[in-house]
């Protein structure tokens, strides 16, 4: 079979595997879970051997139209190229992990069926996204990741918050939907056809008219789907979901789809020096705003999303200095590291039956309970502070020498403010990062106090993937820094020797200030009792994930706040704790600017309608009604009444027609 | 004899009829306005007839023979109409016309602008069958 | 008027003949005057017939009302036809009438609800129609007499010729349709005689139950009574 039949199977194995997962879900469960996690598998074989093939070659181009789609041609398409290979990979092996782990996470959930049909159809949507070479057809997957992200992240849809914060992850992407929908046109429109390869020689030949305004409407949707500021805030929130979803689609793919635009399209943004800008200014607020954000959270899970949106962050920020070698590298070692943190975090959950990480400082021994998690997720949170040698610092060393790199002037690609921006909101990061790093892994794993509880092994299906996930985490990193360039534009990816310093030198003071504050607050982790176990520990991960999520607000005061005088993030933090617990308040701006307005306006139109439409349609079913009253009252059944009127209309009727007949 | 007077007279009589077949109760008195009226007319035939027999020389005499079908037919009529009469007031133990109302919507389902009561009544309705 | 001029076109071959008499209209005469006066007559027994309270007189009115038309039948000359009247109207018909109130038990003496409320109604549309008959007949025929002179138009000689050379299929057709009437009232009698055996079929529960029901020796009488009023007149009608 030729490549390109190859590549076009990958996406749609995943496909056809969702709609019989979802046709035979009720009538042959047996089925489901090989037809869950086989298609995936397929298609991450398959996409290794693409990627083999084509090995960081010419990229792949093959189209087909299907039927003339008017001016602008809409045409199925693949285009290959060394960054497509790759995070097709990265995607099948997530995806293929995330369904293996869910058999286990949600082993007795009866919506298994339709969740592990989602999660293929979302699979099969991400690789058509990643191979796609028609900016139309990678809409189409673009759009069915984010159905498919609002159906998982309400899969515990019997919790508010997870009915909220599917609402609000839907909407708020589509909030940035709308504008990339009009970018998309507005380039197409430019280049005068959808394909990627067409719209790329239109800008290197200069015939883009409307760079910015292209760029900044396109970089809405990214920052919607990317979960990038001002658009970020329902990533937080999407953690109502299960454990496996907020991996797959939170952590290693769907957020992931935005900076792969970026870099696909990076010519396009490149034409922009204000896009650039606002791009780079744009990756830094992020950065900083969820590092001291994750800081402050107590959901375990949420101070992974605050750390997603952060290294997205990075990921944006080496776009905005025109790198997107580095940007992809990230994306891929992050996919990894993140998505075995997301599902470490699922198994911590299980075991100690809360989401809480104050009510996990508070237990003993929990690492003993889940050595596989506590050690996975060592590796892993190494790699999120990007400590040497492991794979995060080589991808995060390569981002911030590009950065510097813009900085110093060395290149003419991006703007020099551009690359100094990125660079110091990237090391203040990677300060962060470390800091809310070793607080996370202290709290949860160097809890003192009561036992855990023991609910046994973990399943196999669920500990195995850990370790699957970890191996890149651990090794491939400086193996990777060596072969990338071959498969991306060839830019060299070796992390200088500066911004290796500096970086590793900020990430080890964010841990061991970290460390120092734990030390000096944990005594007072005795004195102030507190926690929150599920009712039922003896349930599958799921069910004890849904009803930790439900118990924490009514527990804590608020789905993201503990009140424990013990973190050493409220001592780091301090006044600023408050407000970083909240994210800042951006949901009560946004609350105050759209949501309330929208209420009101609907309010208002649900007032216009009861009151002053429905009074118009009421009195033009009353005249009538009248008038059917009064003709009813005439039927009385009396036969006198009846031949009166009949002889009186006659009577009239004479009259009328003598006066006619002699022309009086 | 001038034609107006047993025209007026017809009318009159015609009109007296009229009266008692829209204002009596009774079904027989209703019967009998109606012969009133058929009378009106013959003997408006009558008139015509003689008129006409001299001043057209018209031969045929049907103002007369119409006369006396119609006799015959209101004989008849009377015949039917007392029958009827009759078996309605064994059925209905009355011969009043005007509580003879089967034609109306019985007061049970009477509900012109109460759309509240017909929608429990519908679901008994639905109940019972 | 122009409905003077319509009614003068239509009596357009008499019209001539009948203009060259002199007829005073305010001089009228002997027979105009008797007439008027049984007609005055005729017309009050009518609305005492349609207007009296109590049943069994507004029959006897009925009478007197059937009898001055057959002196008004007599006055034009059409003496077959006035006794005919006499015979089977206030021979049969009427007593066929009193018949029918003695069988439904119709209250003797005066009934304050022999009127139905629909009186006004009734009223007016009897008032408005018979204004606008008298209208249309006054300003048509003001000007026509009849000859009363001569030969009688309505003797038993003429319309007995006229009958069996011009009518008799309509005679016969008729005789038919009598036949028909007959069987008729022998069925509805019949039928609900048989409703009267099973009353719960058809018959309404509250009535059903009423003491009203006559009992069946009541059939017979009314069966003759309707045969009673049909046979004779069939046979004055083929006399």
């Amino acid at each position: 079979m030729t490549t390109t039949n190859l590549a076009v199977l990958v996406p749609l194995l995943p496909f056809l595997g969702a709609a019989a997962g979802l046709l035979l879900g009720r009538t042959a469960p047996g089925f489901v879970r090989p037809l869950a996690v086989l298609p995936t598998l397929a298609s991450l074989v398959l996409a290794t051997v693409v990627a083999l093939r084509q090995g960081g070659d010419q990229a792949i181009d093959a189209a087909t139209g299907l039927t003339p789609t008017g001016s602008v041609p809409i045409e199925l398409a693949l285009h290959i190229d060394g960054f497509a290979a790759l995070v097709a990979v990265l995607v099948g092996v997530v995806a293929t992990c995330v369904q293996t782990y869910s058999t286990g996470y949600l082993r007795e959930d009866p919506r298994y069926p339709s969740y592990a049909a989602l999660v293929s159809l979302f699979t099969s949507a991400m690789l058509l996204v990643v191979y796609s070479g028609d900016l139309m057809v990678l809409l189409v997957g673009w759009e069915i990741m984010g159905i498919c992200s609002y159906f998982l992240v309400g899969h515990y849809w019997e919790t508010p918050e997870a009915r909220a914060a599917s609402i609000k992850a839907f909407l708020v992407t589509k909030l940035g939907d709308v504008p990339f929908l009009i970018g998309l046109f507005a380039l197409a429109t430019d280049a005068g056809s959808f394909r990627i390869t067409k719209v790329l020689g239109t800008v290197a030949s200069g015939g883009l008219d409307h760079p910015t305004l292209i760029a900044l409407l396109l970089l809405a949707g990214v920052a919607g789907k990317s979960a990038q500021f001002p658009l970020h805030t329902w990533l937080p929130d999407a953690m109502a979901g299960p454990t496996p979803v907020s991996a797959l689609i939170h952590a290693a793919t769907m957020v992931a789809a935005g900076v792969y635009f970026i870099a696909r399209l990076l010519p396009v943004f490149a034409a922009s020096q204000a896009a650039m800008i606002v791009l780079a200014v744009m990756a830094a607020v992020t950065m900083l705003g969820s590092g001291l954000a994750a800081l402050a959270q107590d959901d375990i899970k949420r101070v992974l999303a605050y750390s997603t949106i952060g290294q997205l962050g990075y990921m944006t920020g080496a776009l905005a200095v025109a790198d997107r070698g580095a940007a992809v590298f990230h994306l891929l070692s992050h996919g990894a590291f993140k998505a075995l943190l997301f599902l470490a975090a699922g198994v911590i959950i299980h075991a100690a039956g809360t989401n809480s990480l104050a009510a996990m400082s508070r237990m003993g021994h929990l690492r003993a309970r889940v050595p596989d998690a506590y050690w996975t997720m060592t590796v892993a949170l190494l790699a999120l502070a990007a400590i040497p040698p492991f794979s995060g610092f080589f991808s995060k060393e390569s981002v911030l020498g590009a950065a510097e790199h813009v900085a110093t002037g060395h290149t003419e690609q991006a703007p020099g403010a551009a690359g100094w921006t990125v660079l110091i909101a990237g090391l203040i990061t990677a300060l962060l990062t470390a800091a809310y790093a070793m607080r996370l892994w202290l709290l949860a794993f160097r809890g003192r106090g009561a036992d855990a509880p023991d609910h046994g092994r973990q399943p196999l299906t669920m500990t195995v993937v850990l370790w699957m996930l970890a191996a890149p985490s651990l090794a491939v990193g400086a193996l990777a820094y060596r072969v990338l360039p071959d498969w991306f534009d060839g830019r060299d990816l070796t992390p200088t020797l500066t911004t290796s310093v500096l970086g590793t030198g900020v990430a080890l003071i964010g841990g061991i200030v970290t460390y120092a504050a734990w030390r000096h607050t944990t005594a007072l982790a005795a004195r102030v009792p507190l926690g929150a176990v599920a009712a039922h520990p003896e349930g599958d991960a799921a069910q004890v994930e849904a009803e930790a999520i439900a118990s924490h607000a009514p527990v804590y005061g608020g789905v993201a706040y503990a009140p424990d005088p013990a973190d050493p993030g409220r001592l780091l933090l301090g006044p600023l704790h408050r407000h970083a617990a909240v994210g800042f308040h951006l949901d009560a701006v946004y609350r105050a600017l759209f949501v309330r307005p929208v209420q009101a306006g609907a309010s208002l139109v649900r007032f216009l309608d009861r009151e002053v439409v429905d009074t118009y349609v009421r009195g033009a079913g009353a005249l009538p009604r009248w008038l059917g009253i009064a003709v009813r009252r005439a039927q009385t059944g009396n036969v006198q009444t009846y031949v009166s009127a009949l002889l009186a209309g006659t009577v009239v009727l004479a009259v009328a027609a003598v006066l006619v007949a002699t022309g009086a | 004899m001038h034609l107006a007077y047993p025209a007026v007279l017809s009318a009159l009589l015609f009109c007296t009829g009229l009266y008692g077949v829209l204002a009596r109760r009774n079904a027989i008195l209703v019967l009998m306005s109606v012969e009133l009226m058929l009378n009106a007319v013959n003997l408006n035939l009558v008139a015509f007839d003689v008129w006409l027999s001299k001043t057209a020389e018209e031969t045929l005499h049907s103002g007369q023979a119409l006369t006396l079908f119609t006799i015959t037919i209101a004989a008849a009529e009377i015949g039917i109409g007392l029958a009827i009469v009759l078996a309605v007031y064994r059925n209905r133990g009355t011969s009043d016309i005007d509580k003879l109302r089967d034609t109306a919507e019985s007061h049970d389902t009477d509900g012109p602008d109460r759309d509240a009561l017909t929608a429990p009544q519908a679901e008994k309705a639905e109940a019972t069958a | 008027m122009t409905l003077a001029a319509t009614a003068g076109l239509l009596a357009a071959g008499p019209a001539p003949v009948a203009a060259t008499e002199t007829h005073g209209f305010l001089s009228p005469t002997g027979v105009e005057i008797a007439f008027l006066l049984v007609g005055l007559v005729t017309f009050g027994a009518a609305l005492v017939t349609v207007t009296t309270r109590q049943l069994v007189h507004a029959a006897l009115w009925l009478v007197v009302t059937l009898g001055g038309l057959a002196v008004e039948y007599l006055l034009l000359t059409a003496e077959f036809i006035a006794w005919v009247q006499v015979l089977i109207y206030v021979g049969s018909v009427v007593v066929l009438l009193l018949f029918g109130l003695m069988l439904t038990r119709a209250p003797i003496g005066r009934s304050p609800d022999a009127d139905s409320g629909n009186r006004w109604a009734a009223l007016a549309v009897a008032v408005a129609a018979a204004g606008t008959l008298i209208w249309v007949v006054v300003d048509a025929f003001r000007t026509t007499w009849i000859d009363l002179d001569g030969p009688a138009a309505g003797s038993t000689k003429a319309t007995g010729e006229s009958l069996f050379q011009n009518w008799v299929l309509p005679f016969e057709a008729l005789s038919v349709l009598l036949l028909a009437a007959l069987v008729g009232a022998i069925v509805l009698s019949r039928k609900a005689k048989a409703e009267s055996d099973s009353p719960s079929v058809n018959s309404r529960p509250v009535t059903g139950s009423s003491p009203s029901v006559p009992d069946s020796r009541n059939h017979p009488i009314g069966r003759n009574g309707s045969a009673e009023g049909t046979e004779p007149s069939e046979q004055e009608g083929a006399r």
